[in-house]
């Protein structure tokens, strides 16, 4: 049944496998440590032997309902509980349940004494009285190289340590033998000679101040197995190896796009924000407001109903809250709601794989929509470069397989090239936005522009950005011939604009106004002249009439005359005379 | 528990304190039998009449084992007089048995 469950990673033909429900090591072993065989754990002091043993056989007890014996040679059954309670393993509860036997085996040197030939069957009796109690499957035997310091005949012990190992494989348990590391060999005792199936090395080294353990499998008999340095972690909830190659590149992608809370980004998106899961950079130097656009994708978030969860290593939350509030944003009831959560950190409070280890378990239990890390650059200083690469590719890997957005501020130091980030880490982004501060006319103004948007139109514009009481605004930037004006160059420039239409309005209402009098002044001149014509035309009937009335006198007088004179024009007088008659008399 | 009880007592005055041995063995094997010999001989040379020989065979009563701390075997083991004492072999080596005992200044 268990078996099945390796099945997928390693072909049928390989040997049968054990999980050790330990994060990370079954994936370096591809299916967990040789079931029915026994594993060599060496070490130094203080790498975590005893504590990955116990939790192979703890989580084989909780998890796989494998039951287990656990031999301690060097702590006492009341030690090893509290040890383990510290990190949650509830060893009690498991004892008591009889999913595990612990034997502690003691001898004291002084307390002993060899007279003869032994052998060390009382030790196969008492792990083979275990095994068979509880019906154990896995074994640990912890610390095994003890009995050399408590058995003087090491001829005699030698040729029962192999016995022992023999016997174990017969019993068919998974065995887990841890052993102190030696100065030339892998063990101080050479045990690595009698456990040939596979040996794992924990190693624990300080770097620059900072401890880091490793694991490296050594040696796996019959299996493909990972064989670089992996560091690990000892967290609150057991061990954790931080394999670089788990995730392969096939996360699944969504074409679902997500607003940035600052509209006209969303606009020079391509209207849309960003894509969901992808990674999102932003760099600037100190005081281009990383934490505004980031706090901003926050805000957004958490109202459209979705988990944000914001990682802090420079800020305390109640400081980003507060300064938030001063521009209008209002995370506080959003915190209360559950739906945003921070996590604030002094970057130097432990090394970058503890950071890691504790950023996936905050992840794993909080389940966030949308990741901020704030600022990934502080986190830079805890380790060497290439471990920096390595841990941001695991924390997108990570994300991008549970398909959570991540932003990412990354500050930029002053002498540096602005398109330069730390670690090369802009070409495991998806989108990177580029803030920028411009200096000139006395003063300093805040630019953004878009430097990569994988996947997306986006706009090729720098664009300048206010912040106010009310948040964030991007305007439109005016590029006029010596480049991009900002601040109050782009103010006096509107309003240089702004003048120039005023003119030209002036100029033609005063156009319009001189039109208007030049029609009133041409209507005047009409109706003058059609006064002066009205006067002439009166004038002329006027006359017309003195002259037809002064006719009629003259024709009347003359008639007159000529009666007088009894002239021969009588007829033809008589005749004007009939044809007048009706108009003037 | 018991398996096999040789008890004796002398009547010398110094005799007061009774010497309790435990020897733990794994079935009848060569070796169990030549460490029961052995111990059973030291004793009636220098403990005679005031021991106790309490002989466990592990493999009829693995339980035991435990509480003992045992690992070798076979292990002779001095429950009293306190403190407790182990000796581990087939006690062939009478100069150890006696060290282990703590019995030569007794000597």
């Amino acid at each position: 049944m268990k078996t099945n469950g390796s099945k997928p990673v390693s072909p049928a033909t390989q040997l049968p496998k054990c999980l050790t429900g330990i994060q990370g090591l079954d994936e370096i072993t591809g299916g967990g440590l040789p079931r029915g065989r026994p594993t060599l754990v060496c070490g130094g002091a203080g790498c975590g032997k005893t504590l990955l043993a116990t939790e192979f056989l703890v989580r084989g007890a909780a998890q796989f309902n494998e039951p287990g014996v656990l031999m301690a040679f060097e702590e006492t059954e009341a030690e090893l509980k509290a040890n383990v309670a510290s990190l949650g393993f509830d060893l009690v509860g498991l004892v008591r349940r009889k999913k595990i036997a612990i034997d502690f085996v003691h001898i004291e040197r002084s307390e002993v004494q060899e007279s003869g030939e032994y052998d060390l069957e009382g030790l196969f009796v008492r792990l083979g009285h275990a095994i068979d109690s509880i019906g154990a499957k896995r074994v640990v035997l912890d610390t095994l190289e003890a009995l050399f310091a408590s058995l003087p005949n090491e001829a005699i012990l030698r040729a029962e340590l192999r016995r022992l190992f023999r016997w174990l494989k017969d019993k068919g348990v998974t065995a887990v033998i841890t052993a102190e590391r030696g100065r030339e060999q892998l063990t101080r005792h050479g045990l690595e000679e009698y456990v040939s199936d596979c040996v794992i090395l924990l190693d624990h080294r300080v770097y620059d101040q900072i401890a880091t353990r490793h694991l490296r499998v050594v040696k796996y008999r019959g299996a493909l197995h990972g064989t670089n340095e992996f560091p690990f972690l000892i967290g609150d909830t057991g061990i954790s190896v931080l394999p670089i190659t788990s995730l392969a590149l096939n996360h699944k992608v969504s074409t679902e796009r997500i607003a940035t809370g600052i509209p006209r980004l969303d606009a020079m998106l391509g209207g849309r924000g960003f894509f969901r899961g992808s990674s999102i950079l932003l760099t600037g130097t100190s005081g281009t407001c990383k934490t505004i656009i980031a706090a901003n994708f926050a805000q957004a978030a958490a109202r459209r109903g979705e988990r944000v969860l914001f990682f802090s290593f420079e800020e305390s939350p109640n400081q980003i809250i507060r300064n938030m509030h001063s521009i209008g944003l209002r995370l506080e009831p959003l915190v209360k709601r559950g739906l945003l959560r921070f996590q604030s950190a002094r970057p130097s409070l432990y090394g970058l794989e503890m950071h890691l280890a504790t950023m996936f378990k905050e992840i794993a239990t909080f389940q966030p929509h949308v990741v901020i890390i704030d600022p990934i650059t502080s986190l830079m200083d805890s380790g060497t470069a290439s471990e920096c690469k390595g841990m941001v590719t695991r924390l997108i890997d990570y994300l991008k397989a549970g398909q959570v957005t991540s932003l990412f501020t990354s500050l930029t130091q002053g002498g540096h090239a602005l398109q330069q980030s730390e670690s090369a880490m802009s070409s495991l982004m998806d989108s990177w936005i580029l803030l920028q501060n411009f200096e000139g006319n006395g003063e300093r103004n805040r630019v953004l522009y878009v430097l990569k948007a994988r996947g997306m139109k986006h706009s090729n514009q720098i664009r300048e950005f206010l912040i106010s009481d009310r948040g964030i605004d991007v305007v439109d930037a005016y590029i006029g011939p010596s480049g991009v004006l900002t601040g109050s160059a782009r103010a006096a420039q509107n309003s240089l604009e702004k003048a120039a239409v005023l003119a030209s309005q002036q100029e033609a209402a005063q156009l319009k106004r001189e039109v208007e009098r030049k029609r009133t002044a041409l209507e005047r001149k009409i109706s003058g002249l059609r006064s002066d014509y009205e006067t002439e035309a009166e004038e002329l009937r006027r006359i017309a009439e003195q002259v037809g009335t002064s006719t009629l006198m003259l024709t009347t007088e003359r008639a007159a005359s000529g009666l007088l004179r009894q002239a021969d024009i009588k007829v033809v007088a008589h005749v004007r005379n009939n044809s007048r008659n009706g108009k003037v008399s | 528990m018991k398996t096999k009880t040789a008890k004796r007592r002398i009547a010398k005055s110094q005799a007061v304190k009774l010497w309790q041995l435990r020897l733990y063995v794994m079935d009848q094997t060569p070796k169990s039998v030549t460490a029961f010999a052995n111990l059973k001989r030291f004793c009636e040379s220098h403990l005679k009449g005031c021991y106790r020989i309490t002989v466990i065979d592990l493999v009829k009563q693995p339980q035991l084992a435990k509480g003992d701390q045992i690992l070798a075997t076979p292990t002779v083991v001095r429950m009293l007089p306190k403190p407790v004492r182990t000796i581990i072999g087939n006690l062939s080596d009478i100069e150890r048995v006696l060290v282990g005992l703590d019995l030569r200044s007794a000597d």
